[in-house]
């Protein structure tokens, strides 16, 4: 990797004074599972690194029944797993956490930097770009080897996949992701958080380049709220998902469907909203053949490349068994 | 002269037990040293600039800047062979500094202007690969296939692949090297064959052999790509020269190792069978293709241990690729012949609508000479599974099965020689009553220093600990580089003959004291005493003073007098799976091998070589592949995110049985390491066939293969 200059600071305002105005000037350090690898292979060049560990106010978990959940963004995903209220309360977000089957990365790894780790695109990590193109200017992705790519938001020249195990979880769950830069705090929807970037310059993320993530909220679990994440992968062990989906369901006493939201992860640049598939189920209770049909509408719009066409079935039953299991 | 033969099973003390690897603590520890774990005073780090571009020639190269470099002690060209890049990856300058990181940004200093030529990288499509990469056509013809196949009651014809996958050593192919002066170079390399290696890389850097000392505790991973010195090793002892005989470490990184140090080339095979209703196989055609990279793959070796089928069309042809060259992968071709042909026959009982097992043993005396061990392993085979009572019809679904999860099993069978190598060692027993073995072999991972131990202290009739065992280091005597399964037959050879040569001379010094004469001794339980009246006896330590103060050393050789290993095994594999016919996700549930490798010296590793075996076969069959990018010629998953190997959670149970006793035992020692390797390809794909109903062609058996399969058989593909 090459030479960088190091801060460590201890508060916020320090850290976002830290960071540069352009993208790849700076990079935010937290657990480095990510940003390591890209130091090492000069996918990322950055001048400086910011540490953002010593920064005491982005750790923690806090649970209350009227506030619901908040997660600093130094949190480990560990933690998230240890955490009974979280296993009891939000399930979708647990089992997004306990996908992630690699100890190493969930004691190392940050819920934050879960959100804002960059694409796993094979073409983006041999340093080809985030949109990569050939010497000739042919499109690398459409034209290459697109097994592990996108079927949905891809017509543009983004076609890696969102690879956030969180996300999905917390956009099905209403969540927030709170933000601090130079001009203070604000909120986005966990949805909106991510954005398909239009040039290889731009992220993934609508964080401006001197911005943080400082915590995550998740509403109130309310009664009859259920929710539940289910990931397609290849192995048990290390492995990124081929599909997943997070639904969140909230069902009236007579086990009818009142409110639902569906996302989906891996199968996009961003977290893939299914708002017609969610639609669906509205005033249903979840069978086997309601939640197939949320599932095919939830991939209606897919557009396969030349070797992802599994993918559009994988993300379909992905939703289908995340609405099982979600239901019970 | 002394008689050299094994002792009897009644008197075998440690021999066939269950013996725990004896530097196992070392390695579960961390106390053990590989070569990536040595650290020189002084050490300077070796980086390698490699071609971007999978086919071009070198303009120029310009190191100018690199050499001024902070901590930059030496660059040196190397000679690309040809003057003609092969493959992305290939080595084009080494590069000596004071850190890693200063060693990586010289190597980015250094200025290359290529010509880049045409790459063609992924052949398993052959009608796209270009004219020059076409290798000639070998066809041959045994007996009368036409007229086989014209009177063939049943013909069933199937298509059948592997794809290129890697070694994928966790500890990455290197060494750290120096010159000690300005005549002698110590390195310590991570490979296959210390004794052989020393040689060779003297004669690389035009020294005599007796200048280069080579020295290795233990590798981790070799599977046949670690045998040469490697460009590399040769490179960096003569970048250290050039920094004044400074070591240099160099390891390759994770994508130059995936990329670069060898692949398993792939086959794939349009096949065709002729059968007599009964199952009776008649013929045998196959039109088969692969690529290990640049070279000539030869014939592919059709049909897989049903040799004897009378009558074979054969035609095969490598396809060459601008792709890192291959290297032998733990019994080279035999796990893709395997899963052409197992998989060939299962179609063919599916068929007949005959159970497998039947069909195998039906036509057994194809396989040759081990047709009854064929036997007797598929009957074991099939009882520790429970064939009878979990095997159902292809696509039925075994019991369990569920409207998403279909469960299948699948056999196979196959062979290896493991002949011994060459070995020499020194077996040394001194006044002390200590003894040593010295001897220039490595342990691949095979248990050779536990194998060695447990035949010098059985020899001896000593405890195993009394035993010192010195491998890995070019001044001891040479013994062959492990490959081919043939170092347990060689090492346990030649340590048995120096180990009775030695022991006689210590009779001969204590016989006359004990009023008896050398051959009327023996050696048990610690103590030397005659034969039969352990009345007279003496303690080993007490024995071993009568040596005075000279030791006894005894060279030990193979090949030598008397038969102790032979050549040939068998074995066979079987695998029970679901399949996620909505995902296409294939689990393990259960794999069983049972295998004959003459006598077993120590059960334990043996049964271990067998579980590592099964675990690279679950990974190679379900995971393992090389993804070449057409546009730039470059490997796309050189990582362990994208390379995919199985985990704990991936393997289901295994079970593994050795075949020991009358039959086997008095075949002599044969080597395993690669045998168990062959088989769970096509066992494991003919359980996924098995479980939904549609044979899934090319390994490894991904989701979108297996989703492709389903929906062809139901028509939608």
């Amino acid at each position: 990797m090459h030479n960088f200059e190091y801060a460590s600071p201890t508060t916020k305002e320090q850290a976002v004074a830290a960071l540069g105005a352009q993208w790849g000037e700076t990079e935010a350090l937290a657990g480095g599972t990510d940003l390591l690898a890209l130091l090492k292979d000069y996918v990322v060049t950055p001048k400086r690194v910011v540490n953002l560990k010593g920064i005491k106010e982005l750790g923690g978990i806090t649970y209350t029944a009227a506030k619901g959940l908040r997660l600093g963004a130094l949190v480990t995903l560990e933690e998230v797993l240890d955490n009974a209220a979280v296993k009891r309360s939000y399930p979708a977000l647990w089992q997004a956490v306990a996908g992630i089957t690699s100890p190493q990365i969930r004691n190392m790894g940050t819920v934050g930097g879960d959100l804002c780790q960059r694409p796993r695109c094979w073409f983006y990590r041999s340093g080809f770009g985030l949109l990569p193109r050939t010497e000739d200017g042919a499109p690398m992705v459409a034209t290459g080897d697109n097994r592990y790519h996108a079927i949905l938001g891809n017509s543009g020249e983004a076609k890696f996949v969102n690879p956030s195990s969180l996300a999905p979880a917390l956009a099905a769950l209403g969540a927030k992701i709170k933000i601090f830069g130079p001009g203070g705090a604000r909120e986005l929807d966990a949805d909106k958080f991510f954005v398909t970037p239009k040039s290889s310059s731009e992220r993934e993320y609508a964080l401006q380049p001197n911005e943080i993530v400082t915590d995550i909220l998740v509403p109130v679990s309310v009664s009859g709220m259920k929710s539940a994440t289910y990931e397609v992968r290849q192995k048990e062990a290390l492995d990124w998902p081929l599909a997943a989906a997070s639904v969140a369901l909230t069902l009236d006493a007579a086990k009818k469907v009142k409110a639902a939201r569906i996302t989906l992860g891996h199968v996009a640049p961003v977290p893939w909203v299914a708002e017609e598939a969610a639609k669906s189920l509205l005033g249903k209770t979840i069978s086997e053949d309601a939640a197939a049909a949320a599932g095919k509408l939830a991939v209606a719009n897919a557009q396969a490349l030349s070797r992802n066409a599994y993918k559009i079935q994988l993300a379909s039953v992905a939703v289908k068994r995340a609405l099982l299991q979600a239901a019970g | 002269m002394a008689e050299y033969k094994w002792p009897d099973a009644d008197k075998r003390a440690y021999i066939g037990k269950r013996i725990s690897r004896i530097d196992g603590p070392d390695k579960v520890s961390g106390r053990a040293k590989y070569s990536y774990d040595i650290n020189r005073p002084g050490m300077l780090f070796g980086k390698i600039l490699r071609s971007p571009y999978a086919h071009a020639k070198v303009v120029s190269i310009d190191t100018s800047v690199a050499e001024k470099m902070p901590g930059v002690k030496a660059v040196k060209i190397i000679p690309v062979p040809g003057n003609e890049i092969q493959w992305a990856g290939l080595e084009l300058v080494a590069v000596a500094a004071e850190t890693e990181a200063q060693a990586e940004d010289a190597v980015r200093a250094i200025k290359v202007r290529y010509e880049k030529l045409p790459h063609f990288v992924n052949e398993a499509d052959r009608s796209k690969a270009p004219e020059a990469y076409l290798r000639p056509v070998n066809t041959r013809d045994v007996g009368e296939p036409e007229k086989a196949f014209a009177e063939a009651e049943v013909v069933v014809e199937g298509f059948y692949g592997n794809d290129v996958i890697t070694h994928c050593c966790l500890e990455a192919h290197g060494l750290v090297t120096e010159w000690t002066d300005d005549k002698n170079v110590l390195a310590h390399p991570s490979t296959q064959g210390i004794s052989p290696n020393g040689p060779q890389l003297a004669q690389a850097l035009g020294l005599p052999a007796s200048s280069v000392r080579l020295k290795m505790d233990h590798i981790g991973g070799g599977f046949g790509s670690k045998f040469p010195v490697d460009p590399w090793g040769v490179e960096m002892t003569k970048v250290s020269q050039k920094a004044g005989g400074k070591p240099v470490k160099y390891f390759l990184d994770r994508d130059a190792e995936l990329a670069v140090a060898g692949t398993r080339p792939s086959m794939y095979s349009q096949v065709k069978i002729g059968a007599k209703k009964d199952g009776t196989i008649t013929a045998w055609e196959s039109d088969t293709w692969g690529s290990g990279g640049v070279g000539n793959l030869g014939p592919a070796g059709l049909p897989y241990v049903f040799g004897r089928i009378p009558n074979l069309r054969l035609k095969s042809q490598t396809i060459a690729t601008n792709v890192g060259p291959q290297r032998a992968w733990r019994a080279p071709n035999h796990p893709q012949l395997a899963v052409i042909t197992m998989g060939a026959v299962d179609d063919l009982a599916a068929k007949l609508g005959m159970d497998p097992l039947e069909l195998f043993l039906k036509n057994l005396e194809l396989t040759g000479a081990r047709a009854v061990n064929y036997r007797e392993e598929l009957l074991k085979g099939a009882e520790m599974i429970e064939w009878k009572k979990n095997w159902r019809p292809r696509g039925e679904g075994a019991p369990g099965s569920t409207k998403t999860v279909k469960r299948g099993l699948g056999l196979s069978i196959h062979t290896w020689q493991g002949q011994p190598h060459n070995s020499d060692c020194d077996v040394i027993i001194n006044p002390d009553g200590t003894t040593e073995i010295r001897i220039g072999t490595q342990d691949l991972g095979v248990g050779a220093r536990t194998v060695l131990n447990i035949v010098v202290a059985e020899t001896f009739g000593i405890p195993l600990d009394w035993v010192k065992v010195s491998i890995g280091d070019t001044r001891y005597p040479f013994s062959q580089a492990s490959g081919g399964s043939t170092t347990t037959g060689g090492i346990s050879s030649s340590s048995r003959r120096g180990s009775v040569d030695a022991l006689n001379l210590l009779f001969e010094k204590v016989a006359p004291g004990m009023g008896t004469t050398a051959d009327k001794l023996e050696a048990v339980g610690g103590k030397i005493q005659v034969i039969g009246d352990a009345s007279k006896s003496m303690n080993w330590k007490e024995a071993c003073t009568k040596l005075g103060v000279t030791p006894i050393t005894a060279r030990g050789k193979q090949p030598g007098q008397g038969t102790l290993a032979s050549a040939g095994v068998g074995g066979c594999q079987m695998a029970d799976v679901s399949v996620d016919i909505e995902t296409g996700i294939v689990k393990m549930n259960k794999f069983v091998a049972v295998q004959d490798c003459g006598l077993i010296i120590d059960l334990k590793t043996a049964e271990s070589q067998v579980f590592g075996a099964m675990i690279m076969g679950v990974t190679y069959a379900l995971y393992e592949e090389k993804i070449m990018d057409d546009h730039s010629g470059r490997m796309l998953n050189g990582n362990m995110e994208f390379y995919k190997l199985a985990g704990l959670r991936d393997i289901g149970e295994f079970k593994v049985h050795m075949m020991t006793g009358p039959g086997y035992d008095d075949r002599g020692v044969i080597g395993l390491g690669e045998p168990p390797t062959n088989s769970p390809g096509a066992a494991i794909s003919n359980a996924v066939a098995n479980a939904i109903g549609v044979r899934v062609s090319t390994i490894p058996l991904t989701p979108d293969r297996v989703l492709t399969a389903l929906a062809k058989k139901e028509g939608r593909g």
